[in-house]
């Protein structure tokens, strides 16, 4: 049968011809087959064949292009050198000018087609048709104003913090000058302009330590020496992907999560996500045995699992990882020898009763197998600070440090900034005042918001941290699906205006759930909100 | 014979026996097939076979590694339910030799990028950095010549900030407005105001010649990542790009660290001033063809980094055609165009590209502020396109290497003052001119000359009389004296893949004029060990 098949390949038939061709025959070669295959000796002969075959469609198709290639190489150069030398010869002596008409002339000669950018670049341009980019879009198109624009779409979509905005500006006016360049008399020129270490400056780092301490209440301290700072917390993530993992290696990602993760961890590394779904049943909390069912499946496809990567507090859900829990997970890593990335970004924006222990305290308490642990941080959440472009790598495994370093090259934080940011956190005053006013209009924001959806009949899961809150809105959608819920949030974007992120972004398992992050709002505008979801769920409760 | 060698793995047989045999059989198989394999009719056997002892490799590895690890999963619900807290800690300590086996290992990629970096060039910035050289602090420490640096205007910028800084960050007034300008999210690759100013400050730069369009930019921290973003937009992994020699040495990094992509180096010769030719990239094409590795374009760097020389109008209209028969691109990194000294014009990429009509999309520009305003510590990169899908690409990418929005608003600020860049552009270029002379005729008065330049922070000199032997052994031989020795850290020739061993990059503007002698007489002794011994 592949003698066949081999000869058809060989003989030079018309293009069209031959690859429908190429089809047919192979269909009638593995359709009769699939009853071998499926028995016990099939082993031999259902790996063989498909092994061949697969390597000749291969082979046909390099050879395909091989052909084309060598055409535009036969072609090129012959020309080329009669053309070429003649011509250069006497453009050296004519002026610029007439030079830009012979390239014109010259032009429709040899290349084939505009010239093609990378594979990977179609996949990046695709990525940003997710409802999660397209309502962000939408919304800095006709963003929302209550003077200005009161008809604008209201942002509930991007996780980003104004309420304590009046703070950092405060502190800013008074400090800035200073921070940057130091207090009058010594002057510090060549300690921001020249090149710095990429990895942050000590005292930033020192600082930054300080801070995440404070913001955990004490419970944990941080090593300086443990920390790489990148340019906001989203390289940080890749470049621990990047470390930790392989091309087509793999990592646990509990789902529903951060929409931002698929191009954090995926997009240039070439590394997988496999979703490990969490219910609402168990108000989307994680539980090892889902970890371990998805660890197995992905084990059994060919893919090497290198991690887990976990939210804490959980974007979008808001809940936090209990003590039990975090035990449980750095046992079943330690089980399956496998790394555990823990984005503890939200750290500081708990408002609730519960306690946030961060996996650097379990880590702590223990004086083994910390190698496996990689904590992510920033300032853009917990110091509401997302223009300043601020992440932490903190790991306990010099070698994810080292080659992490290394790696800040391509993505450091400017000197001046981090000036700024040294006094900043330094001013432990200033930290503990924004950390505390923070959590409590935080905490305002949260009550204020679920009960207004509460009032329209919308209940959110009870959570204590971030600035979100995670609604089922499965009551009103026309079809219990990703389609209906996709309806949803197009009605909600366009009648309503107001911009939320539908579950199915955040790879949700059940239909129905929105994240609305309520921290770029003021108290004013929640009436606005309410009245405006309550429009279109009126609307979705007469079509049903 | 593919039979026999199946019902070998199917048969369970301890580990170590079933290894060794294996191993024969498929000797026994393949030898014999080599005569079949380079026939004509070999083809099949030559394709079927070794597919199919690949395939059962993989299988046969493949079983063998799942025994290990299938015995653990029915072990957590156990120990979770009935620990308490308190003996928890002591608890794992125990059950540490169960599960887990050796180490958790981090991927093959970063271990290489972990090791301690044994190219001197990296060697000689670590050693310069550890022990730096201070006319009055530190006599006796490391000179630093192999970082380009600028550090001749530092006054002027200096005092430009203390009459500016706090405007320029919080504002006039310190509005509301102004502070969700900086602490909120910003557009990932460059607020519009920075991309007009950098706009404005690249046309000065480069003389007016050339205007730069602001949607064509993409800003990044940094050109380091303007490189490495391009090198993902332009090429797959296990492309290659076309790279005159010597060149920058973080152009490998940049480049290959993370995308995957190569560089294959076309040579240039002392002979021509090291000017790059079209019939060496032709030859540096075909080979690399032949092989079998895909090129997908050329990485130039205009002013060259390390020699300094200038790329000619003729020249960048050759490379345009040779791009255009090839079908590549071209990216010509031009982060030097403001650091001139010499008389001699330079002529961008775009400045050419802005007379044509057609075909500009596969060309690209890396820019940045890091040389021409010596704000390296400000981390600010460019990639000007006029590719749309690679600007598409590269502003997504821009998430993984932006800005600090303070930073940005500073530097609107900074280079919309026309007057104070104006003033810099001229007194800088002046000072980089008078050092260059003096470092220069330092040099020769040793008896060390240089390669004509016009342009960088930096001299290509070539001390090729100076070392033991005319090899990179030698010339190996001879930094490790100068940073050792005469404790001077310079580039030298092979870190930057030069073909001619000999020649050291010796940057010269983190100096001050009085640094000189000092440099001088340091590498006069060296000198003079050498051509004693020699």
């Amino acid at each position: 049968m592949t003698q066949t098949r081999f000869s058809r390949t060989r003989t030079p038939e018309p293009e069209k011809e031959q690859a429908r061709g190429g089809g047919g025959a192979a269909m009638r070669v593995i359709v009769p087959l699939q009853g071998v295959v499926q028995g016990r000796g099939g082993l031999i002969l259902g790996s063989i064949i498909p092994c061949a075959l697969f390597y000749f469609l291969q082979f046909y198709l390099k050879r395909h292009r091989n052909d084309q290639d060598d055409q535009n190489e036969s072609n090129s150069p012959g020309q080329n050198q009669a053309t070429r030398s003649p011509s250069s010869g006497q453009l050296t002596e004519l002026p610029g000018l007439t030079r830009n008409l012979s390239r014109a002339l010259l032009s429709p000669r040899s290349p084939s087609g505009p010239v093609s950018v990378s594979g990977r670049v179609s996949g990046i341009v695709k990525a940003a048709d997710s409802p999660y980019y397209a309502g962000l879009r939408r919304v800095k198109d006709d963003p929302y104003d209550e003077l200005g624009n009161p008809n604008g779409v209201i942002q509930l979509g991007l996780a980003e913090n104004k309420l304590s905005l009046d703070l950092v500006k405060n502190w800013l006016a008074e400090n800035a000058r200073e921070a940057i360049l130091g207090n009058g008399k010594e002057l510090s020129i060549s300690g921001i302009a020249t090149y710095q270490p990429f990895d942050g400056l000590m005292e930033f780092k020192v600082a930054v330590a300080g801070f995440m301490a404070q913001v955990m209440e004490k419970a944990v301290s941080f090593n300086p020496s443990q920390i790489v700072l990148t340019a906001g917390a989203t390289p940080a993530i890749e470049i621990l992907s990047f470390c930790l993992a392989d091309a087509g290696n793999a990592f646990l990602v509990p789902t529903p999560y951060y929409p931002g993760l698929d191009r954090d961890v995926k997009w240039r590394t070439g590394v997988e996500i496999i979703h490990v779904p969490c219910r609402s049943a168990d108000n989307f909390n994680l539980s090892i045995t889902a970890l371990d069912i998805a660890f197995n499946q992905a084990k059994k496809r060919g893919l090497k699992v290198r991690g887990i990567i976990i939210s804490n507090p959980s974007n979008p859900v808001g809940n936090l990882l209990s003590r039990e829990t975090l035990y449980n997970l750095l046992d079943f890593a330690r089980e399956k020898n496998i790394h555990i990335v823990s984005n503890e970004i939200l750290a500081g924006c708990t408002h609730g009763n519960e306690e946030f222990v961060s996996m650097a305290e379990i880590v702590d308490l223990e004086d083994v197998d910390r190698k496996r642990v990689h904590l992510v941080y920033g300032l853009s959440k917990d110091l509401s600070l997302p223009g300043f472009r601020v992440g932490v790598i903190y790991s306990f495994n010099e070698e994810v440090l080292a080659a992490a370093k290394k790696l800040t090259r391509f993505s450091s934080i400017s000197a001046p900034t981090q000036r700024l940011l040294i006094s900043m956190l330094s001013d432990t005053k200033f930290v503990q005042t924004f950390i505390t006013i923070n959590r409590e209009r935080l905490h305002r924001m949260y009550v204020q918001f679920v009960e207004g959806l509460k009032k329209l009949g919308i209940e959110c899961i009870k959570s204590s941290g971030g600035f979100y809150c995670w609604a089922d809105m499965s009551g009103l959608i026309s079809s219990y699906s990703e389609k209906g819920e996709l309806e949803l949030w197009d009605k909600l974007l366009n009648i309503a205006k107001v911009n939320v992120t539908p579950g199915s972004c955040c790879h949700c398992i059940e239909p129905g759930w929105f994240r609305f992050c309520f921290a770029t709002l003021t108290e004013k505008d929640i009436p606005v909100v309410m009245e405006r979801i309550q429009k279109v769920s009126e609307t979705c409760k007469l079509n049903r | 014979m593919t039979l026999t060698r199946s019902i070998q793995h199917r048969n369970p047989k301890p580990e170590v026996q079933s290894r060794k045999p294996s191993g024969a059989t498929a000797m026994r198989l393949i030898v014999p097939l080599q005569g079949v394999v380079q026939g004509r009719g070999g083809l099949i056997f030559g394709s079927l076979i070794p597919c199919a002892l690949f395939y059962f490799l993989q299988l046969y590895l493949k079983r063998h590694r799942s025994p290990n690890s299938q015995s653990s999963p029915s072990s957590p619900s156990t120990s979770s339910s009935n620990l308490a807290e308190m003996t928890r800690t002591s608890s794992r300590s125990n059950l540490l030799s169960r599960g887990s086996i050796g180490p958790v290992r981090i991927s093959s990629r970063a271990s290489s990028i972990a090791k301690p970096n044994d190219s001197p060039y990296y060697v000689g910035l670590d050693k310069a950095s550890e022990d730096p050289y201070d006319r009055i602090g530190n006599p006796d420490g490391v000179i630093q010549l192999g970082l380009s640096e600028n550090r001749l205007c530092f006054d002027l910028i200096e005092k430009w900030m203390l009459e500016n800084l706090r405007d320029s960050i919080m504002g006039r007034e310190g509005g509301d407005l102004s502070i969700s300008g900086i602490a909120t999210y910003q557009p990932f690759d460059g607020t519009m105001e920075l991309k007009l100013a950098m706009a404005g400050f690249m046309s000065r730069v480069m003389g007016g010649a050339v205007s730069f369009e602001p949607l064509q930019m993409v800003l990044t921290a940094g050109a380091t990542p303007a490189i490495e973003t391009l090198c993902f937009c332009l090429a797959d992994h296990g492309n290659a790009f076309l790279v005159p020699t010597p060149y920058y040495p973080g152009f490998d990094r940049d480049v290959k660290w993370r995308t995957g992509v190569e560089l294959i180096p076309v040579h240039c010769r002392s002979t021509d001033n090291f000017m790059l030719t079209i019939s060496a990239l032709d030859q540096a094409f075909n080979q690399t063809r032949k092989r079998g590795t895909k090129i997908r374009g050329i990485l130039l760097s205009n002013p060259a980094n390390p020699v300094g020389n200038l790329l000619s109008r003729e020249m960048l209209y050759d490379l345009l055609d040779f791009a255009r028969e090839k079908n590549i691109h071209i990216i010509s990194d031009e982060i030097f165009a403001g650091s001139m000294y010499g008389k001699e014009e330079f002529v961008s990429m775009a400045e050419v590209l802005d007379s044509e009509d057609s075909d500009k999309s596969r060309v690209h520009i890396v820019y940045g502020l890091s040389k021409d305003l010596s704000l390296p510590g400000f981390r600010v990169g460019m990639i000007y396109s006029f590719n749309e899908n690679v600007l598409a690409a590269a502003r997504k990418l821009t998430r993984f290497s932006s800005i600090s929005a303070p930073t940005q608003r500073l530097l609107v600020s900074m280079l919309s003052d026309t007057r104070f860049i104006e003033e810099y552009i001229e007194t800088n270029k002046k000072r980089i001119q008078n050092m260059h002379d003096l470092f220069v005729a330092g040099l020769q008065e040793l008896g060390i000359n240089c390669a004509d330049s016009s342009a960088g922070l930096y001299c290509w000199a070539d001390m090729s009389k100076l070392t033991p032997t005319y090899s990179e052994k030698g010339e190996l031989e001879l930094w490790d004296m100068l940073l050792n020795v005469a404790k001077i850290n310079v580039t030298p020739g092979s870190a930057c893949h030069c073909i001619e061993p000999g020649w050291f990059r010796c940057c010269f503007t983190a100096l001050a004029p009085e640094d000189i002698p000092v440099v001088m007489g340091r590498i006069r002794e060296v000198a003079e060990i050498c051509t004693q011994s020699s």
